[in-house]
């Protein structure tokens, strides 16, 4: 690889626009150039000079900033894109998502299934735009922040005079009296400026700190991703629900059977206006009910023992806990988080069997829904067999009854009942608000008592490892981003140059602050203080 | 210095593709991962049938296991059962055991099922789920094949017909 010597004697990389120890610029196309692009230093981003194997041809494409914006504006768009309709996840279970966004959007919605949006988020097109931001944010930054830590490293004191007159901040000074360039440095030195001194030539420096500002923020975005990316290793992320009804233990997911939670009870509260202070009286008026607390009462178990799935387990109580929303019930690395819940399930329905044309009840039947039994002897000859039950009833499309699922929904029944009047027993069919006597007409009827409810409690059941290494990349993403913004490096070169005074100066933002440091430095010394070339430009161009 | 960079830039580009595939596999196998993998041991479960009588499938060693995973209320359950009886009948004198695990219904349900359908062979009730979770069910029907050594042969889900129920058998028959 060809290297440049340049006259100062350093040996540059191939591409360096500026010699990193002098400043003398060593790039053709600049040598006419006023003001000199300070960027990186003027180093060699070598991605842009060398481009020889497959490998430097991926490397150069990623090292693009150019790229870079490109993928980062793309992604911006196919983000906002997965906004317009809801994702697959949140749409409500009653229908297949391939009929729901026809249905509910027309054509739009057709095609927006059929492209894929419906699960945009981790289709594996946008994983790829995001891993791609990924690796491009992590090749442009070695490839720029290696460059320019070695610039600032190699640079000298004393500077090319192409290098000082191209800068934007820029005088000359005659006959200055060398008592002058030590009053100046004291004052740098006071101002927390790093000065440095070679053959009387000074290089006053500060806050080279914040130029890695932007680095450590790419660090801190990189921990970031590398911590979404960990959310896919198993173990590491877990989001579960789990369905409880009041009075069920259940094996808590993903626990390897080791822990069950118990829901004694669920607790739903609306605000009263009796009770609350007056100020919000109207206001519960107007928004009628508003949940103040949803609740449940939770039992944490721990199995002891091995046991393999099926068996009873021996359980363990470790805790009760009231979980509410935002205080979930924690054990070990895992939260249980109330998220759902459904009121008035159905329990268990009663029935008294009732002569129908005296109306006199020959004993109670409570069925429950989920356990029901096959016989219900009430004594004295009268009883009530259960043929069939169908907790969520229909009636199929060849008319016979059947059942959706094992919820019990809509429960029917087929009785037997048997009575010292007809011993073999009359059948009835019975569901809510119906009644079928399929065989002729009854003596009796199975008349409907009343019902008892319970309430279904729905927990998240949520482990990450993940966190605080997400946590980790944001605050460090937000150091760089202080380090940037709220430092300068601020540079000011004070040299011997054929027999006069040469004064330059740069910093990477904040002009205005780096010129009344210079000002006030220079005040009352026979230093000129420079001008600013970029403003006298503008003003030359508006006086013609 | 030139070869440095080579080696210096390959072994990054490796790192953040090896890390990128990673990621793009485990998120888009993560919905067909399956708990019980083919060709891995069968997790052991114990449940009790309708007559009372404790059913291990660790006890089932030197024997094919035929698992099936089923509800009342699913018509392609339903309809491969005389399928499953038949083969049953014919194959269990060879070696074959059927296990027909019954998703959290009442025991009225499956009773009633069982005697409709006249099922011969033993049908045990999954009440509290922890076998339909250690074996990952979801959709039904579903249906395990472990050989006699304990190991998941074959896992299918979706109806059955008389002539696959009866190959099934055969590919477990020790």
């Amino acid at each position: 690889m060809k290297e440049v010597k340049c006259e100062c004697g350093h040996v540059n990389p191939h591409g360096t626009v500026l010699c990193e120890a002098c400043g003398k610029v060593l790039d053709e196309q600049s040598q006419d150039k006023s003001l000199l692009d300070m960027r990186y230093e003027g180093s060699a981003r070598r991605s842009q000079t060398y481009n020889k194997s497959i490998v430097d041809k991926i490397w150069n494409f990623f090292s693009s900033v150019k790229v870079g914006v490109w993928l980062i504006v793309i992604t911006l768009v196919a983000s906002a894109a997965g906004t317009i309709l809801p994702q697959e996840m949140y749409i409500p279970p009653t229908m297949p998502a391939e009929e729901y966004y026809e249905d509910q959007y027309g054509w739009f919605g057709k095609l927006y299934y059929e492209l894929g949006f419906n699960n945009l988020y981790s289709s594996w097109w946008y994983l790829v735009f995001i891993a791609m931001i990924g690796i491009s944010l992590v090749i442009c930054s070695l490839d720029r922040v290696v460059p320019l830590y070695k610039a600032l490293k190699a640079q000298r004191v004393t500077r090319h005079e192409g290098f000082l007159k191209r800068q934007r901040v820029f005088g000359i000074s005659k006959n200055v009296d060398e008592n002058d360039i030590l009053v100046v440095k004291q004052r740098l030195q006071a101002k927390r400026y790093h000065v440095r001194e070679e053959n009387g030539d000074l290089l006053a420096e500060k806050g080279r700190f914040s130029r890695w500002g932007p680095y450590v923020n790419h660090v801190g975005l990189i921990i970031f991703l590398i911590g979404g990316m960990l959310r896919f290793v198993p173990g590491m992320y877990i989001d579960k629900v789990l369905w409880l009804r009041e009075g069920e233990t259940k094996v808590v997911p993903e626990t390897d059977g080791q822990y069950y939670v118990a829901n004694e009870k669920f607790i739903l509260e609306n605000y009263d206006k009796e009770k609350e202070n007056k100020a919000f009286e109207a206001a519960i008026d107007r928004a009628g009910m508003v949940v103040k607390n949803y609740q449940t009462n939770a039992v944490l178990y721990k199995r002891v023992g091995p046991a393999i799935p099926g068996e009873q387990p021996e359980l363990e109580k470790v805790k009760e806990h009231q979980i509410r929303v935002n205080q979930p019930l924690k054990f070990e690395k895992f939260a249980l988080y109330q998220v759902d819940y459904k009121l008035d399930e159905l329990n268990t329905m009663s029935f008294s069997l009732t002569n129908k044309e005296t109306g006199k009840t020959f004993g109670d039947v409570k069925i429950s829904l989920y356990d029901p039994k096959p016989k219900y002897d009430l004594g004295n000859g009268y009883g009530v067999e259960v043929l069939s039950f169908f907790p969520d009833f229909e009636f199929a499309e060849n008319g016979e009854p059947t059942t959706k699922s094992r919820i019990p929904n809509n429960p029917a029944f087929v009785f037997r009942m048997t009575s010292p009047e007809v011993p073999d027993g009359e059948t009835s069919f019975v569901a809510i608000q119906q009644t079928i006597e399929p065989l002729g007409d009854n003596q009796y009827k199975m008349a409907f008592k009343g019902i008892e409810t319970k309430n279904v409690t729905a927990l998240t059941v949520r482990k990450d490892l993940t966190i605080w290494i997400i946590v980790l990349g944001g605050i460090l993403f937000m150091i760089g981003v202080m380090q940037g913004a709220y430092w300068n490096h601020r540079r000011i070169w004070l040299q011997h140059k054929n027999g006069e005074i040469w004064i330059s100066a740069h910093t990477n933002k904040n002009w205005y602050g780096l010129k009344r440091e210079i000002e006030s430095a220079l005040s009352e010394t026979k230093i000129n203080i420079p001008d600013d070339q970029v403003q006298k430009e503008t003003m030359d161009k508006e006086s013609v | 210095m030139k070869k440095r960079r080579l080696i210096m830039r390959t072994t990054i580009l490796i790192i953040l593709a090896a890390a990128v595939v990673y990621t793009l596999y485990a998120n888009l196998t993560k919905d067909n991962r399956m708990k019980v993998e083919v060709g891995k041991q069968a997790p052991d479960f114990a449940l009790v049938d309708m007559n009372g009588e404790k059913h291990k499938l660790s006890d089932y060693k030197g024997q094919g296991v035929f698992l099936n995973f089923w509800g009342t209320w699913c018509k392609p359950c339903e309809a491969e059962m005389p399928y499953i009886n038949n083969q049953f009948n014919h194959y269990k004198d060879q070696g074959v055991q059927v296990l027909a695990v019954n998703v959290s219904e009442s025991e009225l349900a499956v009773n009633q099922f069982a005697e409709r359908k006249k099922l011969d062979f033993p049908i045990v009730i999954d009440t509290d789920g922890q076998v339909q979770t250690a074996y990952g069910i979801n959709p039904l029907p579903a249906t395990f094949l472990i050989d006699k050594d304990g190991k998941v042969v074959k896992y299918h889900t979706g109806t059955l017909t008389e002539r696959t129920v009866r190959e099934f058998m055969e590919k477990i028959k020790p």
